[in-house]
């Protein structure tokens, strides 16, 4: 006699619901966590700089005095400084980055481009100080000989003479921007250097990785049309990835604007305006760095603390306007 | 018959070790439709991607024996591939239109490869090319929008009057409809017929009904042989081998 087969109920059974709602339970307070610490960081940022701000307003923000001695803070200095920094080593960073995500990923054989890859994406796992530490003792002499020898040359140091007399009056010209102003090597032009190679492997690991996913059906529609590797690459390959490339971009410039440690070694940390490429200057973070332990008096440190609350909505700034060039970037509607 | 466009000579093909093509002996006259049919992985992609060197961007890919396009052999000592491809359409499997170039760019993109830089020649064949491939009238008025923005039938009929922009001798179509709905590969169909006043087409197709449509030629290859090659019409009614019998009234593949 055959058993009749019965139908499943149409209600879950009572143990995998249970379980289900428990996970989900748990996801969501995982996830809740993560806003929570968000929310936490800004709140606790905006109390800490409350009295900074609302002894200068937002012109905390324009102001260019940082005077711990005469209790008076402005901020334009150092986020000048964070900006200067910041794109110009990424000016210098992304064509060596790309270039070397198309030797990676175009040029090398196998054997050498994943050692290659592999070496690239080491730099990155480089901790700061150790940045720091070789700028400081292998770059900074390097520049400092060069600066030597610049004044070496008489006509030069009458050049030097001339640019200080305006740096003195607190003005420099496009000629006095390049005309060294230190002997040692520290400062922006070496803070720079720094960060140029700090972000370079961000920007080649996510350029690589993203030229590797371009379809083989574009580069050979491109290399059927009559192209040559470099027209592939020019006309195929780099158009496709840029929205990709310019994500790395992003999370290199991301990088560069928060860098502290090394920055804060070897930018000279001087709150004055920026007047030589190779005088000190002091970003944000460098700012935060060394004067957060010093900074005994109230306003003071208020005044750094509201330094890091604009540091992070420069990033957060900088973040959402990185989403909507890269979806705009973005191919769309391939088939 | 005059000579022949393209004639292919001893012509094998291998990966590695691995033998994909065998001593295939072909040739194909101006102003025709030949298609190359056969089951998956017979080497009938492998053949055609021979012609306009292709192979020479797979590592490890190697091609012997002659193929010989309008008397000049394009693995000739001194051959340059990449002028060599100026001389060769394609059409691929699925629609590859750049997707950051608008319409037009597309199509001029092979003759901007070229160094032709003057717009209004540029237009000219743009609209010479759109219209070879059906597509003008659709895309007349916008010229200017990205390509991505085309069905895929459009698409594909782009990457035709792409193809066509730089006067081919020779148009290679691998599949060309196998990524598209009927209404679409029916115009394609259509198109191929009316293109042979301009070009000479070698289509790689799956479709054996596509085949007897569309072709003046069929070659039928089987696991790396070119098995027969003959008038359509023979082939497909009164193939010489049974195993072309076989496989066009579809015992397999």
């Amino acid at each position: 006699m055959n058993e009749p087969v019965r139908p499943r109920p149409l209600t879950r059974a009572p143990l995998s619901a249970r379980s289900d709602r428990t996970f989900q339970g748990l996801i969501l307070a995982l996830a809740s966590v993560i806003v929570l610490v968000f929310v936490l960081s800004v709140y606790q940022l905006g109390r800490e700089s409350w009295p900074a701000l609302r002894e200068f307003g937002l012109s905390f923000y324009t102001e260019r005095t940082w005077n711990p001695v005469s209790g008076q803070f402005g901020a334009a200095q150092m986020l000048i400084g964070t900006l200067v920094t910041s794109l110009a080593a990424l000016v210098l960073s992304v064509p060596l980055a790309v270039a070397s995500a198309l030797f990676v990923a175009e040029y090398a054989p196998k054997w050498l481009a994943n050692p290659v890859g592999y070496l690239i994406e080491l730099l990155a796992a480089v901790p700061s100080v150790v940045y720091g530490l070789w700028a400081l003792f292998v770059i900074a002499p390097i520049l400092g000989r060069w600066q030597q020898g610049f004044f070496a040359d008489p006509a030069n140091v009458a050049l030097y003479t001339r640019c200080q007399d305006l740096w003195n009056s607190g003005q420099t010209t496009l000629q006095c921007f390049f005309v060294p102003s230190a002997f040692d090597g520290r400062g922006l032009a070496l803070a720079i250097i720094i960060l140029t190679v700090m972000i370079l492997p961000y920007t080649a690991s996510v350029a690589r990785d993203v030229i590797r996913l371009v379809p083989a059906d574009q580069r050979e529609a491109m290399y059927a049309l009559g192209a040559t590797k470099w027209e592939v690459i020019s006309r195929a390959i780099l158009p496709y990835a840029r929205a990709g490339i310019l994500g790395g971009v992003i999370l290199a410039l991301g990088r560069a604007l928060g860098e502290t440690l090394a920055v804060a070694m070897v930018i000279g940390d001087s709150q004055e305006i920026i007047k030589s490429l190779w005088g000190g200057a002091s970003t944000m973070a460098s700012v935060i760095a060394n004067q957060f332990g010093d900074a005994q008096e109230r306003l003071h440190r208020s005044s750094v603390v509201a330094l890091g609350l604009g540091l992070f909505f420069l990033s957060v700034a900088v973040n959402f306007l990185a989403r909507v060039v890269i979806a705009r970037l973005t191919p769309k509607g391939i088939q | 018959m005059s000579t022949p466009l393209l004639s292919a000579q001893n012509v094998s093909i291998y990966y590695g070790d691995k033998q994909a093509v065998r001593d295939v002996n072909l040739t194909v006259q101006r102003g025709t439709v030949n298609a190359l049919i056969g089951p998956s992985g017979c080497g009938k992609t492998t053949f055609l991607r021979a012609i306009n060197r292709m192979h020479d961007l797979t590592p490890g890919a190697r091609v012997t024996g002659r193929i010989v396009l309008d008397g000049e052999d394009v693995y000739g000592p001194g051959v340059d591939p990449v002028t060599m491809r100026r001389r060769v359409g394609m059409v691929f499997q699925k629609p590859n239109p750049f997707p950051t170039m608008s319409v037009f760019d597309n199509v001029v993109s092979g003759l901007k490869l070229a160094g032709v830089r003057d717009r209004a020649r540029l237009m000219d064949v743009a609209e010479r090319s759109l219209r070879g491939a059906a597509l003008w009238d659709e895309v007349k008025d916008r010229l200017k929008t990205p390509a991505t923005g085309l069905s895929g039938g459009q698409q594909q009929r782009l990457c035709i009057a792409r193809a066509l922009a730089v006067e081919p001798e020779l148009l290679l179509m691998d599949e060309p409809t196998s990524a598209l709905d009927p209404a679409s590969t029916a115009r394609i169909e259509d198109l191929m017929t009316g293109l042979k006043q301009v070009t000479t087409i070698l289509i790689v197709t799956h479709n054996m009904h596509q085949a007897a449509r569309v072709s003046d030629t069929t070659s039928f290859f089987l696991n790396g042989d070119l098995v027969e090659h003959g008038a359509t019409d023979q082939v497909f009614t009164s193939p010489r081998d049974e195993r072309t019998e076989a496989y066009v009234t579809g015992r397999f593949g």
